[in-house]
């Protein structure tokens, strides 16, 4: 299946009001079973393997088994995402291993400012000018084809 | 009891109701927030998943794919229309793709300003993957665009405010004007009303409407997201608003069964495709690119006429085709000057080849360290992928909307820009068709072009809707009717998905793919349709029509399934029958008109269609193509 949880690992959120796998899902697959206290994947065949539970997750109780039926056992890929980067570390098959290192963002989460330092030239809602425009466009006007 | 009377009825009253929450509703978000404030307006926008990793961008990307350089001189506006108009095989609207384009550097630098790590050259100047993409280390993309729409929204105060987890079923209207949408919440017993003065739709494209090559667990390793499950389409269609490029499905080639990107490996790393006897197809048949003209002399070929060679090489029996990364990587390393920087070489090429999947097609990381591929060693196989709707790529569908004012033709405009055809209801992104490539970059600006519009709307139509208490209770009850069917009817059999009574969402997702794709051209027929075919098909879509009333659901999670399938079922039916309207094969290697098997240059037009809320008919329409680049 996809997305797993493993077992041992999973203490279903307890210090959260809701599992971080279940509010980020896209697909809204993850859900705590209540009676065992653990987080599941419910449609491993609907998961996109977009690895946001597994990013998300506190304890680090979810990994991908990649979809059975094309791809053989044996691999894994697994991420470790901090306030700035990511490291990924690459398991093959034949037991080699590769780990990259990425960069995900410049400034740091909660930092967003949405007009970004730039002004924006009109207060006409008719005008083709949007918010912060001219300025962010880096040019004086908006480009214009020729006639 | 009915199960809609256990849920509870929240209205919600706003002024700019945004639906979606990917690219395009972010950037509706962003735009129409500033200048709701100036108004004191209400902007709501309403997600079916989480934001921060909703929509196409929930993985990550590994490049922005339209941004021109204006500033820079590095191109103009008209190239980019040029490049567009060609590759659609010249059905686009040049005014949305103008409009785009003008704005679209703009939200870029802001996405950098945001801190969206973009490559740079010793210069400072952006890396760019091929003429119109640049590179990114986009793993955070999505997060970092979602924090600066709910920011935006965060400075309107009361005023401004985004629900996640609601599920939107359909549209409200007051004749041809939408009024606002009903959902409900898959956390809690919760039926919502959204009023509003004016909506933009922006859920989406469509994915799992064909089979797909994957029918096991690999069945949700679609290219485009599971998730995006034709809301837009049925959303606006329902509204009674025009469509545009409905046949205009997009088929992408990609590495074989985890669809990982190849843009990189063949605009930056120059990477040629082969057959499986090493030759280049695009070389050995490039005279059949004649019988596409003036297409077929593009550059770059558009894209469906490459897949179409490909796909002449597997009809013959000469695939595996292979992305020949084993060479790509040799030819570049062999420049390097000494052998230590051709190991620098080898290393970084390595980092950024894997950075490319891990980005946003990890799975594609997962196949290769599974069938222990280095590519520096091997080459991959890359296969065409199962047809999708997505207006924002290399497809078109989408909703016919209102061009810019300074831009757009008298026939192209209406009303304000990226408006549809019903008052009210504008589309943005894949919502909205015939200006192709817009990407992740370029939806976000078109969702900025709709929010402002959107908001301009709503300061020139103040008045509240009117009030339509009855038919909402109907719709209620049309909403929760797959909890009711299921409750109804499960102890008559001893399994859940097995009755007489009812259909469950998972298998009636299978019968329409099973149907589009033997029907309406999907990966095992090679893409080949025609009249026959397309008319049985439509037969078959006819009575899921009927069976969708007994569609069921055991809990919130299904319900939204049953849903989800609804919304697929007519993106189907727009689709078959424009195919069926346009009497030509105009792009090969998306699909194939056998009955039709040539262009037709009396087919220069856009084939447009309508669904009459009144009547329940279909409505077909030929709409001309207005080029605005000679």
């Amino acid at each position: 299946m996809p997305s797993f949880v493993i077992t041992q690992k999973c203490d279903g959120c307890k210090a959260l009001d809701r599992t971080a796998c279940q509010y980020i899902c896209p697909n809204d697959l993850m859900v705590l079973d209540r009676e065992t206290g653990k987080a599941y994947n419910r449609a491993p065949e609907m998961c996109w393997e977009c690895y946001n539970c597994v990013k998300i997750c506190p304890t680090q109780a979810i990994e991908v088994r990649g979809y059975a039926d094309f791809m053989p056992l044996g691999a894994v890929v697994q991420p470790m995402r901090s306030s700035d980067a990511i490291i990924w570390t690459v398991k093959f098959r034949d037991g080699q291993i590769s780990r990259f290192r990425f960069p995900i963002r410049t400034k740091p989460e909660g930092s967003v400012q949405p007009d970004a330092g730039f002004s924006t030239g009109t207060s006409d809602l008719k005008s083709p000018l949007l918010r912060t425009e001219p300025d962010s466009t880096g040019m004086s006007d908006l480009a214009k084809m020729k006639e | 009891m009915e199960k809609a009377d256990l849920f509870e009825t929240v209205e919600i009253n706003t002024d700019l109701l945004i639906l979606g929450g990917g690219m395009a509703a972010c950037g509706a978000a962003y735009e129409a927030s500033h200048w709701a404030k100036q108004h004191n307006l209400k902007v709501t926008l309403v997600d079916k998943a989480s934001m921060e990793r909703s929509g196409a961008v929930a993985m990550g990307l590994s490049a922005i794919n339209q941004y021109l350089g204006l500033k820079d001189g590095k191109n103009k506006l008209e190239d980019y229309i040029t490049y567009v108009k060609n590759d659609l095989m010249g059905i686009a609207r040049d005014d949305l793709v103008a409009n785009i384009a003008r704005h679209v550097d703009s939200s870029v630098h802001l996405f950098e300003q945001w801190g969206l790590p973009i490559w740079k050259d010793e210069q400072g100047r952006y890396v760019n993957e091929g003429r119109w993409q640049i590179m990114i280390n986009g793993e955070s993309y999505k997060p970092i665009v979602a924090e600066a729409a709910k920011n935006a929204l965060n400075e309107l105060g009361e005023n401004g405010s985004y629900y996640e987890r609601i599920f939107i079923t359909g549209p409200l209207l007051d004749g041809n004007r939408c009024i606002g949408a009903t959902g409900f919440s898959v956390r809690e017993n919760k039926f919502y009303v959204f009023k509003a003065k004016s909506v933009i739709a922006a859920m989406g494209g469509a994915v799992h409407v064909f089979k797909p090559r994957s029918v096991g667990e690999g069945l949700g390793r679609s290219w485009y997201p599971p998730f995006n499950s034709g809301a837009s389409t049925y959303f606006t269609l329902k509204a009674g608003a025009e469509l545009t490029c409905q046949e205009v499905r997009f088929v992408p080639v990609r590495f074989k069964d985890a669809y990982g990107p190849v843009g990189a490996w063949f605009l930056l790393f120059k990477s040629r495709a082969t057959n499986a006897l090493g030759e280049d197809y695009m070389e050995t048949r490039a005279a059949e690119l004649k019988n596409w003209l003036p297409y077929g002399n593009a550059k770059p070929t558009p894209a469906n006429l490459r897949n179409y060679l490909m796909m002449l090489e597997v009809e013959e029996g000469k695939h595996p085709i292979y992305m020949r990364t084993e060479e790509a990587i040799q030819n570049i390393v062999r420049e390097a000057k000494d052998e230590k920087t051709s190991k620098r070489t080898l290393k970084k090429l390595e980092n950024e080849a894997w950075e490319d999947f891990l980005d946003m097609t990890i799975s594609q990381a997962l196949l290769w360290a599974s069938t222990n591929v280095k590519p520096e060693e091997k080459p991959s196989e890359i296969a065409a992928c199962e047809p999708y709707f997505i207006g924002s790529h290399s497809g078109g569908s989408g909703a016919w909307v209102s061009g810019p004012e300074d831009i757009a033709p008298p026939n192209y405009r209406w009303g304000y820009p990226n408006m549809t055809t019903v008052q009210g209801l504008f589309a943005a992104g894949d919502a909205s068709g015939a200006s192709s490539h817009k990407f992740s970059s370029g939806s976000f600006t078109e969702g900025r072009i709709a929010g402002k519009a959107a908001v301009s709307f709503c300061v020139d139509h103040p008045g509240m809707p009117v009030s339509l208490e009855q038919k909402i209770l109907e719709i209620k009850e049309e909403t929760f009717r797959p909890l009711h069917t299921f409750d109804q009817h499960k102890e008559y059999t001893n399994d859940p998905n097995v009755n007489p009574n009812f259909i469950k969402p998972h298998m009636f997702m299978f019968r329409l793919q099973k149907i589009m794709d033997e029907y309406a051209g999907g990966v095992s027929n090679l893409f080949r349709t025609s009249r026959p075919l397309l008319e049985k098909g439509l037969d078959f879509l006819q009575f899921m029509k009927e069976d969708a009333e007994k569609l069921a659901a055991a809990d919130s999670h299904e319900l939204m399934r049953c849903w989800e399938n609804i919304h697929r079922l007519w993106q189907a039916e727009s689709h078959i029958r424009t195919v069926l309207f346009r009497e030509e094969t105009r792009w090969p290697g998306y699909y194939f008109r056998t009955d039709f098997p040539t262009m037709d240059e009396k087919w220069h037009c856009f084939a447009n269609c309508r669904w009459d809320p009144e009547s329940g008919e279909w409505e077909m329409m030929r709409k001309e193509v207005i080029d605005l680049v000679k």
